[in-house]
């Protein structure tokens, strides 16, 4: 970062002010304002706190447009981080619109709604409070036409060139089937310019086998002054789509939001119909629904650290960790039925029960996984030069993680100590307690280390969990959804929390549904974990975090 | 450096034979002579485009790189950029922000080329379907020879789809579905 602020005395960000409104175009100003009475609890805020039913803690309440920036800023001050920010259209409900928030607090979630005019939508950005938020405004403007009144970023998001300005697909009125001519596209992203600046715009078609999304690099020489990214190329009509499903349909569609994560994704989600009803998922299912988010955790650890290694030229490591994925996914497909293990966590339970002998085999494969992960890790570890490209590169401080919100195992690896397993110790977690992993230098290596450590403790989970299933059915019918119903999910996916907040509408009909990747937070925090590296390391970079794209584009 | 040359010598080799190609997986007549086919059959280069899918698709065409599966001893290989491949390995469903750049990937391949779309929502939209924000199927928005269903398609049928679209396929009708 140091090097940063020199070389900004050097190069100049031309319209970094008229873009994006802040005149500090690396954004590292101010860090965190905290009390210094230590965390706030919920109760301190002095709202008319309802709570909603569901397996994690989690209260609603209903804040006027004026007392927002006041929650926030206290909040803010009593350590709660923000979660996710989305708009609803409640025009159906013979309201306006409404502008909602999940706030966490370490007694619990706060969800909070502030109605908004039908006419002229508005209430008073955030972003300056949680930076965050900043895209998730933008997000809400693009789909829902609320506008956050101050917020010195008024660039769109989430619209690219499918639907022209003006027009709002979340709103009620918006027919899913709409079809636009192609309108044009023009984004201002930040200029960087001096002697020697230039810039290298790649994607949104990628050289790899990733997602597609345009990251603008401003360098001199192989040094990057600035990267801006610019996301939601796969936006496809996920929340748009779940409100023509009934509850029970809509699970298939959870399970997608982003592949990788599909078993975090269906948890979270059926968390919160089962919330919504008063369902009481069997504890078998509760304890499956743990050893599969494990092997989901396990799985995708597996393929990062293999391609982690692949980026530092370390062949061996792809190959190698590539054939334990390889195990792993056949296990899960033998066990499971589905190598992705998709569709496997339904609303009410899992379709998919476990023998004892197949739990018995489910343990004693991982145990082999388990001592080949070993032997691997000491091998990256005693490689020099491996190790030379992890150390110090693509660091995160954890200053600047706290103040970004920085999600996940990557806030992990950056002294943010949260995991909703620790933290909220819900069924299955409770009972076995849950390891968690930190490192405080926020690099690649602290990343990979976090990394290796939660697969191991992941190990031990879903073994513990296989041991001692409980005895039970595995699924009961999903209580009726009724009309008005709210319902929180909230997971530690093994990329950071996932958040599935639910309405409900009458006739079994979702009235909104809001899916929230951990990625929206870390998004930002890859343009800064790249300042002052050099270009060929992007793509180790980028892979120590892999974020989600199809998550945040939704 | 010694415990890494033991654990390449206690592995061994994984890989497994290659599937057979399927005819009922193409979408249109073979377009490439015989002769074409020859060459790219043992140096295929492939430009792998992500057009909106939810990313799944994506972690099997990995698993296909992987020791397993091993592509490359097939002289199929993966490249950076579509002036470089013979074929496009498409997942969907399009999204209308990735439109364009997906007709562009296809006019900047160069001639003959060959596209194979993967997974349901490649096949047929999937789950997501057509709407306001997604074109839906592959063969949508350019033109697909072979196309392989599966959510996700597993390893082995994507690279059976991809050996599919190399093979000289005869067959009498061109079909318009995957049924």
């Amino acid at each position: 970062m140091r090097s940063c602020r020199q070389l900004r005395k050097t190069w100049r960000f031309d319209n970094t002010k008229s873009i994006t409104g802040d005149s500090d175009a690396l954004g590292l100003v101010d860090i965190v304002r905290k009390s210094e009475r230590g965390p706030l609890d919920l109760k301190d805020l002095a709202l008319d706190l309802k709570p909603v039913a569901g397996a994690m803690p989690a209260s609603h309440a209903v804040v006027r447009a004026e007392e927002l920036r006041r929650v926030c800023e206290r909040a803010r001050e009593g350590y709660a981080r923000l979660v996710a920010l989305w708009g609803s259209d409640e025009t159906a409900r013979g309201a306006g619109f409404a502008l909602h928030l999940a706030l966490a607090f370490p007694s619990g979630i706060l969800w909070a709604s502030v109605p908004l005019a039908r006419e002229h939508p508005r209430y008073p950005g955030i972003a300056d409070i949680y930076p965050c938020a900043n895209r998730m405004q933008r997000a809400a403007y693009d789909l829902l036409g609320i506008h956050a009144q101050d917020s010195p970023d008024r660039r769109k998001w989430v619209r690219h060139r499918a639907w022209p300005g003006g027009v709002f697909p979340l709103r009620k009125e918006f027919d899913i089937a709409s079809r636009f001519p192609p309108a044009d596209d023009q984004y201002p992203f930040v200029k960087v310019s001096g002697e020697g600046v230039h810039e290298i715009p790649v994607g949104p078609v990628h050289a790899g086998i990733i997602e597609p999304g345009h990251f603008r690099f401003s360098i001199v020489g192989e040094k990057i002054l600035r990267l801006e990214e610019r996301l939601c190329y796969k936006h496809k009509g996920i929340e748009k789509r779940f409100e023509a499903l009934t509850p029970e349909q809509g699970a298939r569609l959870a399970g997608r939001v982003s592949g990788d994560s599909t078993v975090a994704y269906a948890w979270a989600y059926a968390m919160a119909l089962e919330g919504i009803g008063g369902t009481e998922p069997p504890v078998r299912a509760l304890a499956l629904r743990g050893i599969l988010l494990e092997m989901e955790r396990i799985a995708n650890h597996l393929g990062d650290l293999g391609y982690i290694g692949n980026d530092v030229a370390l062949a061996f490591g792809f190959f190698q960790f590539w054939r334990l994925k390889e195990a792993l996914l056949r296990l899960n497909s033998e066990l499971f039925g589905h190598r992705y293990l998709m569709d496997l966590v339904t609303p009410g339970g899992v379709a998919r029960d476990l023998q004892r002998r197949q739990a018995e085999r489910l343990i004693a494969r991982l145990e082999a996984i388990g001592a080949e992960v070993a032997a691997l890790k000491s091998i990256y570890d005693e490689h020099a030069g491996a190790q030379d490209r992890f150390i110090m590169t693509g660091q995160i401080a954890p200053e600047l993680a706290e103040k970004m919100d920085l999600a996940g195992f990557a806030g992990r690896a950056s002294g943010i100590r949260h995991d909703l397993r620790v933290d909220y110790p819900a069924a299955p977690w409770q009972q076995i307690g849950v390891q968690m992993a930190s490192h405080t230098r926020g690099d690649v290596a602290a990343r990979v280390s976090v990394r290796f450590d939660e697969l191991f403790e992941s190990i031990r989970l879903v073994q513990a969990l296989a041991a001692q299933l409980p005895p039970g059915e595995i699924r009961v019918p999903l209580a009726a959804c009724p009309a008005g119903g709210r319902g929180v999910g909230w997971v530690e996916g093994w990329r950071g929390e996932v958040l599935v907040a639910v309405e409900t509408a009458g006739e079994n009909r979702i009235h909104r549904v809001h899916p929230h990747d951990p990625s929206w937070q870390n998004w930002p925090l890859l343009e800064r974990a790249v300042l002052g590296n050099i270009v060929p390391d992007f793509p180790l970079i980028n892979k120590s975090f892999n974020l989600s794209y199809s998550g945040q584009d939704l | 450096m010694y415990q890494l040359l033991k654990q390449i010598a206690k592995t061994g080799i994984v890989t497994e034979p290659p599937p057979q190609s399927d005819e009922s997986l193409r979408q249109i007549e073979q377009r490439l002579p015989e002769a074409i086919l020859k060459h790219i059959g043992r140096a295929l280069a492939i430009r792998h485009v992500d057009a909106g899918s939810c990313n799944g698709c994506e972690l099997e065409i990995h698993a296909c790189n992987g020791p397993h599966y091993n592509l490359e001893r097939l002289g199929i290989k993966f490249v950076a950029s579509p002036r470089h491949a013979d074929m496009l390995l498409v997942t969907g469903p399009v999204s209308r922000n990735m439109e364009v750049a997906l007709r562009r990937t296809f006019e900047a391949t160069p001639d003959p080329k060959l596209v194979v779309a993967i997974g349901d929502c490649g096949c047929d939209g999937g789950i997501f379907g057509e709407s306001y924000a997604a074109c839906g199927r592959v063969a949508n928005v350019i033109p697909v020879d072979v196309a392989v269903p599966g959510c996700p398609p597993e390893p082995k049928a994507i690279l059976q789809g991809i050996l599919t679209a190399i093979s000289s396929g005869k067959r009498p009708a061109p079909t318009a579905d995957r049924a």
